[in-house]
């Protein structure tokens, strides 16, 4: 079994469209959507929940005013600026890390795990899907990205398939890294900018620091050629192998508004050059 | 004023938005807090003077005074501290610095030590303060280079903050006490999801907001329809045209090349001030 994730620095260069083709490309595969702070890929899936599973991590701190004292060491300690002026802790700025509770000579501090979110195994038109949804401002995606991954997995090896698609999410921080730790090739796209550029640039960095084989998609590479050039030979260099170019087109947009994959929504240059794509990299990966 | 530019969704146009707002203002800051994929430096080209390093501290055992009782690792909330045979084993990719162990450690075994994690770079350009931050690669925590960022904001002026995209801690940190965000979105299911979570976050934060509709031409009608029954307003709308994208591909700025934005970059800034004078 091989783990593909797809990955972008940059965001909006086209990782979900990328992987919901794939999705539809590749038989016998487990899709992991791993962007737990804004999934998407669920949208063009149309998924049948079959699992939905409560994700408790990390504590927040709570102060119990009847045994408070008013002393302020709850303030003095934490570096985070989670107290204020009343001892009462805010619980956005709080990062679990009990020093207030522990330090507090009148125990008037409590722990409270957190519901940080949602995960979810369903059933999909194109295979198997597991997402999730992290709680609204909260901690520990990567913790998250991380238990996504291994249901994706253990749903692969308990059904022998070959293939796990992550769709990861953009950044080069902890979900990042959590989605690529391991991964038998990360797929970063890239779009002729500047700014995509110096995006993958980094993330490449990232995936290279954690020694995972990479290789590169340019998308929409017909919106600027001069960068396009610059991508592939700053690849060569870099002994990047580009998997394939795909162009810019209307089409993708229109799909996404049905909610369906590129490939199930029609059949043009974009198609094409994706299943070209995935023929390179199912070669390479064989074996 | 401090306004930050949010998405939810990558790729919508929050540098876009940022960078030109900031172009069209007098007087101005920007703060590009997107310290994972910094883009703002890209379009603004400005001049760096300074360079200071962000730090978190890690506590690092001193042999000698440890004594193995594992009290650091019982107080350690991350489980980035382990105890194996009396000996300490500490993992700083999994520390957030809180000081805890070091504060109880009965023995005054530990000691934190500074770790780089990034770095903070501020120049200027055409009178723009400019200020960002870079996290180290292979490093996971972008928050306490976001707060090193912010500790740049300026009340004498206005401030725009470049957001990174999501809904989780670095979004809260780049947003936290600012005083209006704008969320920008596309109007496509994708942009349309991730709005309405980026809703949610800077609802729980109680913060006045507005939206930017970008590439309004391509798409659906949906996020009009959310917006109008969030009571939601709408700021701005800009069309997808081949000529912004290329603009944008080349790393320069819409205000620039076309001039009409700025007029628009300027209503924008007057309606923002309205709402956050009611």
């Amino acid at each position: 079994m091989k783990e593909i994730v797809i990955i972008s620095g940059k965001g909006g260069t086209g990782k979900t469209v990328i992987a919901g083709a794939f999705a539809a490309l590749v038989k016998n595969k487990v899709i992991a959507d791993c962007d737990v702070d804004a999934a998407d890929l669920h949208l063009l899936l149309d998924p049948k929940i079959e699992e939905s599973h409560i994700f408790k991590s990390g504590f927040t701190a709570f102060t119990n005013k009847k045994y408070c004292n008013g002393c302020g060491t709850c303030s003095t300690v934490c570096r985070f600026d989670a107290v204020k002026e009343d001892f009462s802790i805010d619980p956005i700025s709080c990062e679990g890390c009990a020093f207030c509770s522990l330090a507090c000579p009148e125990d008037a501090i409590e722990m409270k795990l957190n519901i940080s979110g949602k995960w979810f195994i369903s059933q999909t038109r194109l295979g198997p899907l597991v997402h999730a949804k992290l709680g609204i401002a909260e901690e520990n995606s990567g913790k998250l990205v991380s238990l996504v991954r291994k249901k994706a997995k253990e749903i692969a090896e308990d059904k022998k398939y070959k293939w796990v698609i992550i769709d990861g999410s953009p950044g080069i921080g902890c979900p990042v890294i959590a989605s690529i730790t391991g991964v038998d090739c990360a797929v970063v796209v890239i779009e002729p900018t500047l700014s995509g550029l110096h995006d993958a640039e980094r993330v490449i960095d990232v995936t290279r620091h954690f020694n995972i084989p990479v290789k590169v998609i340019i998308n929409k590479y017909d919106l600027n050629y001069d960068i396009t050039k610059k991508i592939e030979n700053w690849s060569e260099g870099r002994n990047l192998q580009i998997l394939g170019k795909i162009v810019f087109s209307k089409e993708v947009v229109k799909s996404v508004i049905e909610g369906k994959t590129i490939i199930e929504y029609s059949s043009n240059k974009v198609t094409r050059s994706l299943s070209d794509i995935w023929g390179q990299l199912e070669k390479e990966l064989a074996g | 004023m401090i306004i930050s530019v949010a998405s939810g969704k990558g790729g919508t146009g929050k540098t876009t938005v940022a960078v030109n707002l900031a172009l069209s203002l007098n007087n101005v800051q920007l703060l590009d807090c997107d310290v994972e994929e910094p883009n703002s430096h890209i379009f603004i080209k400005p001049l760096f003077e300074r360079s200071d390093p962000v730090f978190i501290p890690i506590p690092v055992v001193d042999k000698k005074k440890c004594d193995g009782c594992g009290r650091c690792k019982e107080v350690c909330a991350y489980n980035a501290i382990a105890v194996t045979n009396k000996k300490v084993l500490i993992f700083p990719e999994l520390c957030h610095g809180c000081g805890s162990c070091e504060y109880f450690c009965p023995n005054d075994a530990l000691k934190e030590e500074e770790e780089e994690i990034g770095v903070v770079e501020i120049g200027e350009k055409d009178g723009i303060e400019f200020v960002h931050g870079k996290l180290n690669i292979g490093k996971m925590m972008a928050p306490p280079v976001i707060r090193a960022v912010k500790k740049h904001i300026s009340r004498k002026k206005t401030a725009i903050i470049d957001v990174p995209p999501g809904t989780s801690c670095p979004v809260i940190t780049a947003i936290k006490d600012t005083d209006f965000v704008i969320l920008v979105t596309e109007p496509t299911p994708f942009g349309l999801n991730d709005l309405s979570l980026a809703v949610e976050v800077v609802r729980k934060l109680k913060i006045p907001f507005g939206v930017i509709i970008n590439r309004s031409s391509l798409g659906d009608k949906k996020t009009d329809k959310y917006c109008a029954k969030e009571n939601i307003s709408i700021l701005m709308r800009i069309p997808f045209s081949k000529k912004i994208a290329e603009i944008y591909s080349r790393g320069d700025s819409i205000v620039e090349y076309l001039p009409e934005y700025k007029e628009k970059f300027l209503r924008l800034f007057k309606e923002i001030k309205k709402i956050t004078s009611r």
